[in-house]
Order: C-alpha cells, then structure tokens, then sequence
C-alpha cells in the first residue's frame, strides 16, 4: 500500500481551495493602478485588400488615449512559427508573414486590423467603432482541394500556392505501400473528415501588459500553458526586448485544451502598448471574439486505404490528408499533421507497411493548432474507423481483427519513426470489455429493440506519443526549441521547500502531485512543499505544459533536482554522524547510518545547510538548492481500449451515450483521483467531437458557429457516469517515475468508439451506413438513414445525404 | 452595450408613459435582450423594466381559464401552474437553465416572438389571448412571423390568458448548442376540437399545423398523425443543425410523441 | 445612477451607468473577482450568483436591477466559522474542479438546486446544472459532488 498522500494515492487538491473560495488569481482578475484598455477592431470579410484605415473620428472620441495600426509596427516582427516542415521534394514549407495588424490585407474573419486604446472598456468599444478600414473584399479560399487547384485565389500573394508543404512519411516506403495495396487480398478505404474544433477553455484569452521606465522592464500577465515560450518568442522574434528584460506570469488559467500555448498577437500588442504608453494596458477576450482568434483544432480530409491478406493480417496502410492551416501558420501548427500524427499511424497494430502523406494548406480561416490530442485523434479516428470498416466487409468481429494485428513484442519499431517501449493492448482489451460488460450487450440491444430504439457497441484502441520530446529528435524533425523541462527544488534553512517548475498547471493538479512526488522522495509532508509555476521571475526556464508532457517530463526534472538536494543532504548528514556517506540513508524524513541507530533530521541537515557551523565546507557549499533540466530519451506510448454503448432513435437520428468505458495503461500512477479526472474530461472532449461540436464556415469564409448559440458545447444532460480504469500498467523504461502521461487520451481514443458504436447501432437496425462524418448531429444520422433507405438493395456508397456533405467542416468539395 | 437611460415604473400607466421617449425600449427580463445589446445589435436610448411592475406578476386561474402577468418569470409559471396546467408548467420548466428562468418572463417571450421560443408554442395552441396596456389580441393573430408580432410602438404586454385543455403536452427536440427547440409542437385537446402549435422550424415563426389539429380532432390518437403526409419542408429553416427536410420530418415526429404523451 | 444593495450580507453602494451589468459591479466595484464570465451570449454559467434566493447569470443582469436586492456570491458562501460550506467541501472531496474557472458559477447553482430539492437524482442534477459549461470535468464528479453533498453515497473517487 502507498503511504498516505505518497504516489500512488489521491491525496486532495490543495489548490481546490481558493478556486472554491472565489480567491483564484486568474489574469481578468489583475488590474493594474493607471490602467488603460485595449478593444481589437477585426475584420469582418474573410479575404480583402486593406486599402486603408480611417482612425481619425474615432481617436477624437471621449477617453482615446491612442488608436493602433499595422504601421506603429514596422520595427517588430510578425508572430513566429516554431515548426519547420520539409517537403517530400525536399524543400522547406512556404512560411508567410503573420503581422501583429493586418498589413495590406486580411485574411480570416477576425483578422485584426486596429486597436483601440482607451481610459474605459465601455470607451475603447465605443470607439473600435468608429474606426473605418477600407477593405475591398476578395473571393475566399475555404475548401482545401480548391485552394490547392491550379489558379486558385492566393492567400498570401508572395507565396507561389496555397500549399504549405507536402510531406511523407516515410518516403522511402512509398512504392512498397503502393505494391502491397495493390497485391493485397482485400483493401477497405474510407474517406473522412476530422471536423474543426473550437478549444473553448472556459476563461476565455487575457492579456496585460505592463511597463517599469525605471527600470526598462515589460511584465506580460497572460492566459499562457508555457509562460517562458511566450517569452522566448514575443522577446527574441516580435518585440526585441531582451529576455532579461521581460517577465511573463501566467497566473492561474482557466484550462487551455492546447490554445494556450501559442503565442498571439493580442499578447504582443499589449507588451507593446504598455511601453508605448507608459502605462499598464489590458485586453480581454470576449467569447465571440475567442471564436474568431483563438486558434482552432483538427480540420482534416483524409482518404485512407487498408490492406489486408487473405487471413486477415494488415500488410500496409496508406493516407492522404489535407491539414488546414488556416490563415497564417501558428505556433506549432505545422507539426501538428505531420509529427504528431504520420508517426502515429501504426496505431496498435503490426502493419508491416505504412505510408502517410499530408498536405498542409491555407485558406482564409482561423489558424489552426493544437488541440487536446494534437495530431493523434486525428490518426487514432482514420485507423480505427477504417479497422472497424474492414471488419464489416469482411464479416469478422471487429475486436478479433484487432487482436489478431495487435503489436504484442516491446519494445516495437513501428515503420513510422517511432519505437513504442512497452504496452500491453491484449490486456486492455480484456478490461474493457470486463468494465463494459459486454458479454451482456445482446439483451441490452433486445431490451433497446423492444423500446423501439437501436442500441450499438462500438470499440476503439488508441496508441499516443506523449512526454514530449527528446530535444535532439525533435530538432532534426524541425523544431525551433528544445523540449526539455527544469525544476528547482529550494529548500528553506527550516526544511520546508519550494519547487519551481517549468510546467504550468491549468487545471491538471500539479501543485498537489508534483507534492506528492517530493513529499514522498523526502519523507515529509506536502504541506512543506510549495509549488511554484507560472511566471518566468520565479523558475527556471520551462517549455509548459501540453502534450501530456507534465508528469513525465517535467516530473522527472522534479526527481532529477529532488535527488540532487537529497544526495548533497546526503553528504551533509554523514558530516553530522560522522559516517560515511554511502551508508546514509533517507527515510521518513530522517537520515540514518545503516546498520547504526545514529539517526538525524531532514530539519537538522537543511539547518546545518544554511547555519553550517558544523559543515564540510573545503567539499561542498552551504545551502540547499538544485535545479535539474530533463530532457526524455524517448516519447511515452500510452495505450488503452475504450468502449461506447448507444442508443439511436431512428426517428429523430439522435444518438444517447448510455455508456463510457476507458481501460487505459498510463504506466505508473501518481494520483488516480487526477488521472480519472483527467480521462473523464478527455471523454467529454471527444464525445463532443464526435456527437455536437463543429466549428463551420460557411463558401464566403464567414464563421457560422461563432458562439455557444451555434457551437454545441456538451451539457451536464448530455454525458453519461464514465467508467474509467488504469489498472493495466507496463510503466515507461525510460523515466525515473515510469510515468507516460493522462492529459490526452480520452480526447484521442473516444471519437471513433463513438462513431464505431453508432454505426454498429445503425447496421443492428437494418440500415447499411458505413461512415458518416462527425460530428454525428441527428440531422446527419437520420439523413444517413435516409440515405441509405433510399439505396435499399443498391450498392451502398458512403451515406452522406445533403446534411453530411453541406455541414463539413471547411475542406472537400 | 451603448450607454442608456433606465427606468423601472411600478405601474403600466407610468410604463406606457415612460416607453413614449425616443427609441425606448420594453425590458421584461432581459434573457434575450442583454446578448442582444451586448453584441449591440439593440441599441435604445433607453430600457424600461417592467419588473417592478406588481399588477404584471403573477399567475391566477379564474375557471377553466389561466391568467399569467407578463412579467411573470418562467420558474414562477413552472411552479404556480403545476397542479392546474402541468403541460404549461413542464413547458416553462424546461426553457434555457434555471438561472433564465428566474429572469425570464412570458410577457418578454411573447412580445420578442422568437422562431424558436417556447412560450409562443404553448400559447398559440392554448387557444391564448395576449393582454396588452390597451386590448386583447387572440394569439392567431398576435404572432405574425419571425420576430413580428401585433404590438404597435410602446403597446406592453401586460398579461397572457390561455385555456387549459383537457389534455396537453409540449414534445421539444433542443438544437445542441443553444438548447432552443430545432423543432418542437405543443399539442392540446380540448372538448371541442385540437390544437397543435410547432416553434422552431419555420422560417415565418411559430405556425398551427392545421391538417394535424383535423386529424387529432376527429381521433385524438399518434396513428392519425402517422397517418399524416409530412408537412412541406420548403419554406422551413435550414441551417448547420438541421435542413428544413429534416425540421419537416421532426414536426410529424414530435407531433406523434407530444400525442402520445398528453 | 447610484445603486443600493446586500452583497453577501453586506450594504454596499455604488455609482453605475445605465448599461452596467451585474458581473461588472461585483467583480469591478466591489472587487469580488470569484464571479467569472466566460461567455456572452448567457450560457455557460460562470458568472451565476444567488440574487433575492434565486440563481442568475449576472452577466444578463443590469446592476440597476439589482437595486435593493439581496446578492450572494461564491464568496460569501463559506460556513460561519470561515470552512467551506458542504457543497464547497464535495467539490474538493469528490474531484468536482480542475481548472477552477467554471467552478464558482458551478457551486452557486449547485447550491440553488439543493434548496429546491434536497435529495435530487442524477438526472434531475444534470437537468438543473444543463446552463452551466464545464469545459474540464466531463460533469462526472461535479455530478458526484452535489449528490455527496446532499448526503447521499457516493462511490469513493478512484476507488471505482
């Protein structure tokens, strides 16, 4: 049994605290003396030439202290892209301007154009309206396929196309994949669309930024999941304030999903202003304008071909993706398609062959990055429809197709880049289905027939890259920064410490795991340990949080700098007992000499640290801080089977979660009370995806779903009790906590469960649908019906009545 | 918002009074009209609350006959007409959340005459009366397509009269992002003929569909309007939760299970 | 204008424009920053509050009609003796936050439901919470949370 609040167990959120006493500190809730307010004029057309921009009436208005254009930024850079991608030709993507202010054109709805700076919110409003650009429209690029057609309307006028990149993985695979495809006993395809999402973290963007003349410093305080990378890149490439000069503090964040981790121009502005002003300048996103600026999620076209051989064995597998960029190139969105999705594509299974390319591409819409998942929802949802979709056609038990492919030798080096270290996916496919009962399933469906609805059972297997990322792999793949993370761990002469990480918690607990990981190293209490995140003056440089990165990589910094206090204590207590130091043992917080009964206090080392009186000065030097900077080997391979039960009214078309099993392997557990927690918030990402959410433009590149009147968030009445499992453990080799990470993965695995589970209700019911594209809103569903109704005893073509195909996300034609 | 003048009379007089000012505009609650004056989309000179309004509050049931003041809130009409019109009552209990309900009134609902409100609905098929500051206007003719309706400059809507029907129930399918109904139909029977009201799919606002209300009339049975060919999706809303085909078919689906379940 | 009212039990006042909304006096005026916004279009229910009794979005709410009324927000929500109150103490036991941001409005209108109905069932929980958006949680301990705190068993967390 773990120790009380050690790791392993569930120890209460200590932050809960002042989130539930209203004493939280998050950005909106900083108001500096003397502060002036920012309101962003944005654009209303999707594409236009930027003729001009009329400020005048409107810096005339009562409280205008200044109106703000592309023009007061000449001396900056545009906001930078932390990604390169190159191209199967070998040549580097196409890498656009992203200005601060629109320059000579703009390019998605919500594109900005001008700020307002005024003394009052109610001002700056009044006045962004008065602001006149001159703005004369161009036809958009929305659908992708059109965007990248000869002669399509351009972007970005100085590039040669739309197209981004057009990458492979891996290239040399490329003729094999197209031999075993076509020698293959069987090939399933399928097309799809992995719609476009809005990130929504409930605290919508904030900035403020602040400027000390004396001392020639800008503080920003922003909603960011990575406060240093912020710094590092409005710093160094937008604003040229050195870094020593520039302080970052994301206090605590209302979630961020993966939208906060870019940089934004908002951010940029308000350092700026503030200097340009000599006064503290805040902005503060509404949710309509978070719509239209933060950056969105997914939105790709993928057609995927399975090879299979006569025994049913997968002998290759091969995609074509269309990634949408959006308008300009965020911070990471470039590796989101490619990296952290192309290397995923072997999914569980042992497909000898895999060849994926993806073509990135612009078009007059939000940028797009990162969002929970990042790249692997988007492989696990083609893979596991495409494997449920084979085992329709050919009669077989879509978990026995499964299982016979499933990779079961570790550690495995898939044909896609990456080596996986451990898993174990036969063992969460037997949990699963033990958790679903699905050995139960038949009479639910018999109990569901006779209330006349059509009851499903849909399964799916995920396989994650997380802990990101070895710093030197990621550099060769096009990274602009290493992905490393640091910890200090400093301990006070009394024995209590603080920890100060590079990691950012935004709702995920780490100042009560990452307590719990030092409290039990050292044997002391978390109420000893203080955690420290969030602001570049008070830790070491970090990389944030995202990619399920915190635990893994950032918690094993925590263990690197812990063991290193521990080891110099180490020293100091065999000074103290006269013994020699590798006899000395920590344990509850005592030190011990082995096979003695000399024993001293954590207290009485760390006193003798800072007051070292009685101290092996000519060895080591007083005091007791450390700081470690990890930098993983390897990715972490999370895994695990998820399993969705539903009900489809086949009058209306709307789908009923009955139920949610996840039965993942996450390695070692810190605290199981957050890990659950985590996955349940994943589900009800992905079930949102799959179900509701869907972010629409509409052929003029207008935003259709621009609020929550149109952008199905999911409700309270719409998710069912989860049932969630961590007991199949194979922990990583390569981290001292053998840890891979939770954040993720119930975003990444439950779409295509969903989906699989819906269809297999539809088939149950007599109606042959084999795809509809998510989200699977009942006006898809019950067209689909239709659809195939129609098609009664035809061949049945992928069912997408008018709904499916006019309600896509922006892409194919 | 633009800035505006307020004011909260305690009387209709001194609200008809008070309304006469330039571009003034009623404010009964408030659930709709704040998001539309945030986005400024609405921009009075000035609002005038009839929440203050005691003589506009309230619900009575006087026979067979209910009466509900216009600033009556939805968590009022939820409570007060759960013995005597639990249709009614299940109706305003199930509009937005219950923090809207407790700012929400019928007075407000009415008079904004959204195509995807509730209250219309119910109205409408409870054979409704709307009670204004100067006349009673029947709700056949009170509701005059999206967002319209009878009421002339500062006319207020002081009150709602409905008739309770022998047999009622409101069968609302909500659109997933704003939880309004995609399509729903408030079904009522009464002694001498049915009444059957959709909100949410037509592009004119809430309409009675009139081959049901025949069918239901001379057989107040699911199977009549099964029956039924589907009414014509043509002129219905389309939009990215739903096409008018879609909405079509759900005022037959809805209009079934609201008979089956009155 | 000049408004009157209770905030948390006590008399405050206050100089307002006509347009001022609720949300903006308390945590601008009085600097009760616990209340969040996190929408506009009065849905996700972060800025809900007990006004007279009754939960409301006072994001939707003019100040001005908070004129004379009794106004109770996440901060004046604990016990007398200043320890959460039961339903502040179920969310922390029972996992009902992560990033905190939702959890304010969350509380509040948990707190209206079990005044309504004290021992309330899943669905009527999840019928009464439907105006109030919880991006983190997925609802399932929040769920938890209120039953806890209406006294009724709960499965332990992560003992599932």
């Amino acid at each position: 049994m773990p120790k009380d609040g050690g790791i392993g167990t569930s120890p209460k959120r200590r932050e809960d605290i002042r989130f539930l006493s209203g004493t939280g500190r998050y950005t909106d809730d900083i108001n500096l003396h003397g502060q002036a307010h920012a309101v962003f004029v944005r654009s209303d057309v999707a594409h236009g030439r930027l003729n001009g921009i009329d400020t005048e009436a409107a810096a005339a208005m009562p409280g205008v202290i200044r109106v703000f254009t592309a023009r007061d930024f000449e001396g900056c850079g545009g906001v930078p892209c932390g990604w390169q991608i190159t191209s199967r030709d070998g040549s580097v993507m196409q890498e656009p301007k992203h200005p601060i202010l629109a320059e000579g054109k703009v390019r998605h709805v919500g594109d900005p154009i001008a700020v307002v700076v005024a003394e009052t919110l109610a001002q700056a409003r009044d006045a962004a309206e008065a602001v006149m650009p001159d703005i004369e429209e161009l036809p958009a690029v929305v659908d992708m396929k059109a965007a990248v057609a000869e002669g399509s309307e351009k972007v970005h006028d100085d590039l040669t196309s739309n197209l981004c990149y057009d990458w492979g993985l891996v290239e040399d695979n490329r003729e094999a994949v197209d031999r075993a495809i076509k020698d293959a006993a069987h090939v399933t395809t399928l097309e799809l669309v992995n719609n476009r999402m809005v990130a929504n973290p409930m605290e919508p963007r904030v900035a403020v930024g602040d400027y000390a003349a004396h001392s020639d410093e800008s503080t920003l305080y922003t909603t960011s999941q990575n406060p240093h990378v912020i710094r590092l890149l409005m710093g160094a490439f937008v604003l040229n304030i050195p870094e020593h000069k520039l302080r970052v503090v994301a206090p605590d964040v209302g979630g961020g999903f993966g939208t906060k981790i870019f940089h934004y121009a908002e951010e940029a502005f308000c350092t700026f202003a503030a200097r340009a002003l000599k006064r503290p300048v805040k902005w503060t996103s509404t949710r309509s304008e978070a719509f239209m600026s933060d950056a969105h999620g997914r939105d790709h076209v993928t057609k995927i071909e399975l090879a299979l051989d006569a025994e049913n064995n997968f002998t290759a597998l091969r995609t074509e993706t269309y990634a949408n960029m959006g308008a300009y190139l965020s911070t990471f969105a470039p590796s989101v398609p490619t990296w952290l999705h192309g290397t995923l594509m072997a999914g569980n299974y042992k497909t000898p062959l895999v060849y994926v390319n993806v073509k990135a591409v612009f078009t007059n819409t939000v940028p797009v990055d990162a969002y929970r998942g990042a790249g692997r929802p988007e492989a696990t949802y083609q893979l596991e429809r495409i494997v449920d979709k084979a085992a329709r056609e050919l009669g077989v038990s879509p978990i026995e197709l499964r299982r016979q492919n499933f990779i079961t030798e570790f550690p495995y080096q898939t044909p896609v880049a990456v080596e996986y270290d451990t898993g174990d996916y036969h063992a969460t496919m037997d949990k699963l289905l033990e958790i679903t009962d699905h050995a139960g399933f038949e009479a639910r469906a018999e109990e569901s027939k006779r209330n006349g609805k059509l009851r499903g059972f849909g399964i799916a297997h995920y396989i994650e890259a997380c802990g990101i990322a070895p710093s030197n792999l990621v550099g060769q793949l096009g990274a602009r920064a290493g992905l490393y993370e640091s910890a200090t761990v400093r301990v006070n002469a009394t024995g209590s410490l603080s920890v100060m990480t590079g990691s950012h918690s935004h709702g995920q607990g780490h100042e009560t795991t990452f307590a719990q990981v030092v409290a039990e190293m050292i044997g002391i209490d978390a109420d000893q340990i203080d955690i420290v995140h969030g602001d570049t003056a008070r830790t070491p440089m970090g990389m944030g949080t995202y990619g399920s990165r915190s635990i893994a990589v950032g918690g094993s910094a925590v263990v690197r700098a812990a063991e290193k206090v521990i080891n110099k204590a180490k020293k100091i207590a065999a000074h103290l007992m006269e013994a020699s130091e590798g006899d000395i043992e920590l344990k509850d917080g005592q030190f011990t000499v082995a096979g003695t009964d000399k024993s001293v206090a954590w207290g009485d080392v760390t006193l003798a640290a800072y007051v070292p009186h009685n101290y092996p000065l000519e060895e080591i030097e007083p005091g007791l801080e450390e700081t470690a900077f990890y930098d993983p080997a390897n990715f972490t391979y999370p895994s695990g089977g998820y399993g969705c039960e539903v009900e489809v009214d086949p009058e209306t078309g709307h789908v009923e979660v009955l139920g949610f099993a996840a039965a993942d392997d996450f390695g070692n557990v810190v605290n199981p009370m957050i890990v659950e927690g985590q996955v349940h918030g994943g589900l009800a990402q992905g079930i949102g995806q799959a179900l509701w959410e869907n972010c629409v433009y509409d052929a003029d590149g207008q935003l259709l779903s621009a609020s929550y009147m149109d952008y199905a968030m999911p409700r309270s009445t719409d998710l069912p009790m989860f049932k969630v499992d961590h007991s199949c453990v194979t922990p990583c080799t390569h981290n001292p906590l053998g840890v891979k990470g939770c954040g993720e993965a119930g975003a990444i695995g439950s779409p295509p469960a969903v989906v699989n589970a819906v269809l297999d209700a539809l088939n149950r019911g007599g109606h042959a649908v084999d795809h509809i594209d998510m989200p699977l809103s009942p006006a898809r569903v019950w067209a689909a019906m239709e659809a195939a109704r129609a098609n009664m005893g035809a061949a049945q073509p992928a069912a997408r009545a008018q709904e499916t195909a006019g309600g896509r996300s922006v892409g194919t034609p | 918002m633009y800035d505006f003048d307020y004011d909260r009379p305690g009387t209709i007089q001194d609200a008809v009074a008070s309304l006469k000012a330039e571009e003034a505009i009623a404010f009964s609650g408030g659930q709709t009209l704040m998001p539309t004056m945030k986005q400024r989309l609405a921009m009075p000179s000035k609002v005038v609350s009839l929440m203050g309004i005691e003589e506009m509050k309230g619900v009575r049931l006087e026979g067979s006959e209910v009466w509900i003041g216009g600033a009556t809130t939805h968590a009022t009409v939820q409570r007060e007409l759960a013995e005597s019109y639990p249709a009614m009552a299940s109706l305003a209990g199930r509009i937005g959340d219950p923090s809207v309900r407790s700012r929400g009134t019928i007075g407000g609902s009415v008079a904004n005459n959204d195509p995807s409100a509730c209250y219309p609905a119910g109205t409408l098929a409870s054979r409704g009366v709307i009670v204004t500051d100067r006349r009673e206007v029947p709700a056949d003719e009170f509701f005059q397509g999206m967002f319209m309706t009878a009421l002339e400059e500062g006319e207020i809507v002081t009150a709602v009269k409905m008739q309770v029907p022998e047999r009622a129930h409101y069968a609302k399918f909500i659109q997933p992002a704003s939880r309004f109904p995609l399509t729903a139909v408030f079904v009522a029977k009464f002694a001498d003929g049915v009444r059957v009201a959709v909100t949410g799919a037509s592009e004119m606002g809430v309409f009675r569909w009139h081959e049901a209300e025949e069918a239901l009339s001379s057989s107040f049975d699911a199977g009549a309007v099964e029956a039924l060919a589907t009414p014509d999706g043509t002129d219905m809303i389309s939009d990215l939760h739903g096409s008018g085909a879609y909405r079509a078919h759900l005022v037959k689906v809805m209009t079934k299970r609201a008979v089956a379940a009155a | 204008m000049k408004i009157e009212m209770h905030v948390n039990g006590r008399p405050v006042s206050g100089e307002v424009e006509g347009r001022t909304l609720l949300v903006d006096f308390i945590r601008h005026d009085l600097r009760l920053t616990g209340t969040h916004v996190g929408c506009d279009t009065t849905q996700c229910g972060a800025c809900t509050i007990h006004m007279d009794g009754a939960p409301v979005k006072s994001c939707s709410v003019l100040a001005v009609e908070a004129q004379g009324a009794q106004i109770t927000t996440i901060e004046g929500m604990a016990n007398a003796d200043g320890s959460m109150s039961a339903m502040q103490q179920a969310f922390q036991d029972c996992h009902g936050l992560q990033c905190g941001y939702c959890t304010p409005g969350m509380v509040m209108a948990a707190t209206a439901l079990l005044k309504e109905t004290p021992k309330p069932s899943e669905a009527e929980i999840r019928h009464y919470l439907e105006g109030n958006i919880c991006r983190c949680t997925g609802y399932h301990n929040i769920v938890k949370a209120v039953q806890s705190a209406s006294g009724q068993d709960v499965t332990p967390v992560a003992a599932e």
